[in-house]
C-alpha cells in the first residue's frame, strides 16, 4: 500500500529523517571521541576540545596500559571469569530447565512457583551479602558466579523452549535405552544450539559488565575485574568519601583512561551484532503480553 | 494475589486446587522412575534454596539487633526498632525525597522520550534508515554502568572534557557539572535517556508494527493529516503497551539503579545523590550496620510491592487492561 503524500508530510519526513540520523550519530559520538583519544598523545587530548580523529598517532596509551600488572591482571581474571562463570551458569540453567519441562514430574508446580516467587520478591543486598561472607567466599571470584547462577527468567525461557519440542524425539531415544541425561546431552542439546547461545551471551553480558558484585565481594585489590579497575582509573579524583579506591593512588594521565574504556568495551561491541538480534527477541518474549 | 501473575510469568496455567483426576500411584515408583531427572533437577533447586531463599530468610534480620558472631538465628529480636530509627532519622526524609525526585524525572523526561522516539522511528518508510539508527541507539544499552559513568567523567572533565568546554561556553558559566549537587540530577537522566532510551523503543515499535494499517488509509480519505493520525490512531492502539510499561516502571521507582548512582557519587554531592539503594550500601556495608539497613532495604521492596499493585488497580478503575 502506498500512502499519499502530501507536501507537508514530505517536509516532515525530511525534518524527521535528519533529526533521526543526528540521534544515532550523537549517540556514538562518545565512542568515537574516547577511541580517538586512546590513539592521541597527552597534548593533543588536552589542547583540543572534541576530535574524531588524532593529528598524531600514537599506540603510547596501549603500550602504558598493557605493561601495567595490575591492568593485565584485571583484564585476564575478567575475561577467565566470564568464561568459566557463562559455563557455569548455563549449566545450572539448562539442567534445572529440562526437568521442569516435564509436565507428569511430581513437585514441578511447586518449584515452578518458588522461581516465580524469587522473580518478584528477593533477600536484598545486606542479606545476600552475609550469606556470601558466612559461606566463606569473599574474596572468591565464585561470589561473582554462583550468587547469579540462575536467572529466573532464561530459566522458564529455557523451559518453554524444551516443552515446545517433539515428544517422540525423547521417546524413541528412550526406546533405544537412552537414559533422561543422555537425552538431554546428546538430542536436545544439540537441538538448543541457537536459544543456549543466546542466554549464553546474556550471561556472559552480565558477568563482563558486573560491577556491583565485585564491590561488594572483592575488598582485595588484587583480585580486581576489569570494571573496578576501570572505575578506580577514571573516578580515583572524584571520589572523596565513598571509601574505596586506594587513598595513595595519582590518577593517571587521560589517554590511559581513554585506551582501558576502549579495552573495556571492545568485546560488547564485537558481539553486539548477536547481542541485539537475540536480545531485541529475548525482551519481547520476557515482557510482551499476548 | 500474586497468583495470576505466576500463571502468566510461568508460561502455563499452574494447577491451584484439586490434584488431577487420575491415580498417581506411590510416590516412591514415580520417584524411582525418574530419578535421573530429579538428580538433574537438584544443583538448582539447592541453589534457589541458598541464593534465593536464604537471603529472604535473612531478610528477618531487619527485626532483630544482628550481631555477626550469633548469626541471623542467634541475634535478639528487637522488633520495629531498627524501623522506628530509620523513620526518625533525618536521613529519611532526605532519601526519601532524592529517591522520589530521580524516579519522576526519569517517568517524566526518560519515560515519554522513548514513546517520542519510538513513533518517530515508526514514522520512517526507508527501512535502511530506520534500521541504522535502531542499530545505533541500541549499543549504550549493552554496556556497563561503569563505563557509562567514565565516559561521563571525560566528557565533563573539569577544563578539558568536550561537554565541560562546550556547555560552559554556550551557557557563559564555569561549572564543575561532576561535583555540583545542582548538576548530579540532570546528569543522572541524561546518562538513563543515553543509556536505555533507545533500547525501551523495542517493547514500543514491536506494538506500533501490529496496528492495523487499514485504520491510517481510512483516516487520509477523511482527510486527516500526519498528527491527527498519530494522535487518533498510533497512540489509543498502543495505549495498554504504553500503561503496561508505566506500571512496571512505577514499580521499580525506588529502584534508582545502584550502579549508576553509586559511580555518579562523590562528597560534595552525596546531599542530593544518597538514594535508598547507595544509602543501604554506605550504611551496611562499610559502616557494619546489618539490622538497620537491612530494615530499610525492607521498606524499599515492600514500598515497591504496593506501588505496583497500587498503579494496577489505578488502571484498572480507569478501564484500562492492568498488568494482571
Amino acid at each position: 500500500m502506498k500512502i499519499h503524500n502530501t507536501r507537508g508530510g514530505r517536509i516532515f519526513d525530511a525534518v524527521n529523517y535528519v533529526f533521526l540520523s543526528l540521534i544515532g550519530i550523537i549517540t556514538l559520538l562518545p565512542f568515537v571521541y574516547v577511541f580517538a583519544g586512546s590513539f592521541a598523545t597527552e597534548a593533543e587530548i588536552t589542547r583540543r576540545a572534541f576530535f574524531v580523529w588524532p593529528e598524531q598517532f600514537t599506540l603510547g596509551s596501549y603500550e602504558y596500559i598493557f605493561a601495567t600488572p595490575a591492568f593485565v591482571r584485571a583484564l585476564v581474571t575478567t575475561i577467565l571469569v566470564t568464561a568459566v562463570g557463562t559455563l557455569v551458569q548455563l549449566a545450572f540453567t539448562v539442567t534445572m530447565a529440562y526437568p521442569l519441562a516435564k509436565k507428569t514430574l511430581r513437585g514441578r508446580n511447586v518449584i515452578l512457583s518458588l522461581v516465580v516467587f524469587a522473580m518478584v520478591f528477593s533477600g536484598g543486598m545486606i542479606p545476600t551479602f552475609l550469606l556470601v561472607k558466612d559461606l566463606g567466599l569473599l574474596n572468591s571470584y565464585w561470589a561473582l558466579i554462583l550468587p547469579a547462577a540462575i536467572n529466573p527468567f532464561s530459566l522458564i525461557i529455557i523451559k518453554n523452549f524444551f516443552q515446545e519440542l517433539p515428544a517422540e524425539l525423547e521417546e524413541s531415544a528412550k526406546m533405544d535405552g537412552a537414559t533422561e541425561i543422555g537425552i538431554l546431552w546428546r538430542i536436545l542439546l544439540p537441538l538448543s544450539k541457537p536459544v543456549l547461545a543466546t542466554f549464553a551471551l546474556f550471561y556472559a553480558v552480565g558477568i563482563w559488565n558486573d560491577f556491583m558484585s565485585p564491590l561488594l565481594y572483592l575488598s582485595d585489590n588484587s583480585k580486581w575485574t576489569l570494571q573496578m579497575y576501570l572505575r578506580q582509573v577514571t573516578a580515583a579524583s572524584d571520589l572523596l568519601g565513598t571509601g574505596n579506591v586506594d587513598p595513595n593512588y595519582i590518577p593517571p594521565e587521560q589517554g590511559i583512561k581513554f585506551a582501558v574504556i576502549v579495552v573495556a568495551t571492545l568485546p560488547i561491541l564485537i558481539f553486539y551484532p548477536f547481542l541485539q538480534k537475540h536480545f531485541a527477541k529475548g525482551m519481547l518474549i520476557g515482557s510482551v503480553k499476548g | 494475589m500474586a497468583a495470576p501473575v505466576i500463571d502468566t510469568l510461568a508460561g502455563e496455567r499452574v494447577r491451584k486446587s484439586a490434584p488431577a483426576p487420575r491415580n498417581r500411584g506411590r510416590f516412591s515408583v514415580h520417584f524411582a522412575h525418574y530419578k535421573w531427572l530429579y538428580l538433574l533437577l537438584l544443583p538448582g533447586v539447592v541453589y534457589f534454596a541458598v541464593f534465593r531463599y536464604a537471603p529472604m530468610y535473612g531478610v528477618s534480620i531487619a527485626f532483630k539487633d544482628y550481631v555477626p558472631f550469633l548469626g541471623v538465628n542467634g541475634s535478639p529480636w528487637v522488633g520495629f526498632r531498627n524501623f522506628e530509627d530509620f523513620f526518625a532519622n533525618p536521613d529519611f526524609p532526605r532519601l526519601l525525597g532524592n529517591t522520589l525526585i530521580l524516579a519522576f524525572l526519569n517517568l517524566g523526561v526518560a519515560f515519554p522520550l522513548t514513546i517520542v522516539l519510538a513513533l518517530l522511528l515508526n514514522e520512517v518508510r526507508l527501512s535502511i534508515l530506520k534500521r541504522t539508527v535502531q542499530t545505533l541507539v541500541y549499543i549504550p544499552h549493552f554496556l556497563s554502568w561503569t563505563i557509562v559513568a567514565s565516559l561521563s567523567f571525560l566528557l565533563f572533565a573539569l577544563d578539558i572534557g568536550p561537554l565541560f568546554q562546550l556547555l560552559n561556553t554556550v551557557m557563559g558559566t564555569n561549572i564543575d557539572f561532576l561535583s555540583d549537587p545542582a548538576w548530579f540530577r540532570p546528569l543522572i537522566v541524561l546518562q538513563e535517556i543515553w543509556k536505555n532510551t533507545g533500547w525501551g523503543t523495542i517493547i514500543f515499535l514491536a506494538a506500533l508494527a501490529t496496528v492495523d494499517q487499514d485504520q491510517y488509509e481510512a483516516a487520509i480519505i477523511d482527510g486527516a493529516g500526519r498528527f491527527r493520525r498519530v494522535w487518533h490512531i498510533t497512540l489509543p492502539a498502543i495505549r495498554s503497551t504504553i500503561i503496561v510499561m508505566l506500571i512496571l516502571a512505577i514499580g521499580q521507582m525506588l529502584n534508582t539503579g545502584f550502579e549508576q548512582i553509586y559511580l555518579m557519587t562523590n562528597a560534595l554531592n552525596r546531599e542530593v545523590a544518597d538514594v535508598f539503594d547507595t544509602y543501604v550500601y554506605f550504611v551496611g556495608i562499610t559502616q557494619g550496620a546489618y539490622s538497620y539497613s537491612t530494615a530499610v532495604g525492607l521498606f524499599k521492596s515492600l514500598v515497591g510491592i504496593v506501588l505496583i499493585f497500587g498503579t494496577n488497580w489505578l488502571a484498572k478503575r480507569f478501564n484500562q487492561s492492568g498488568l494482571f
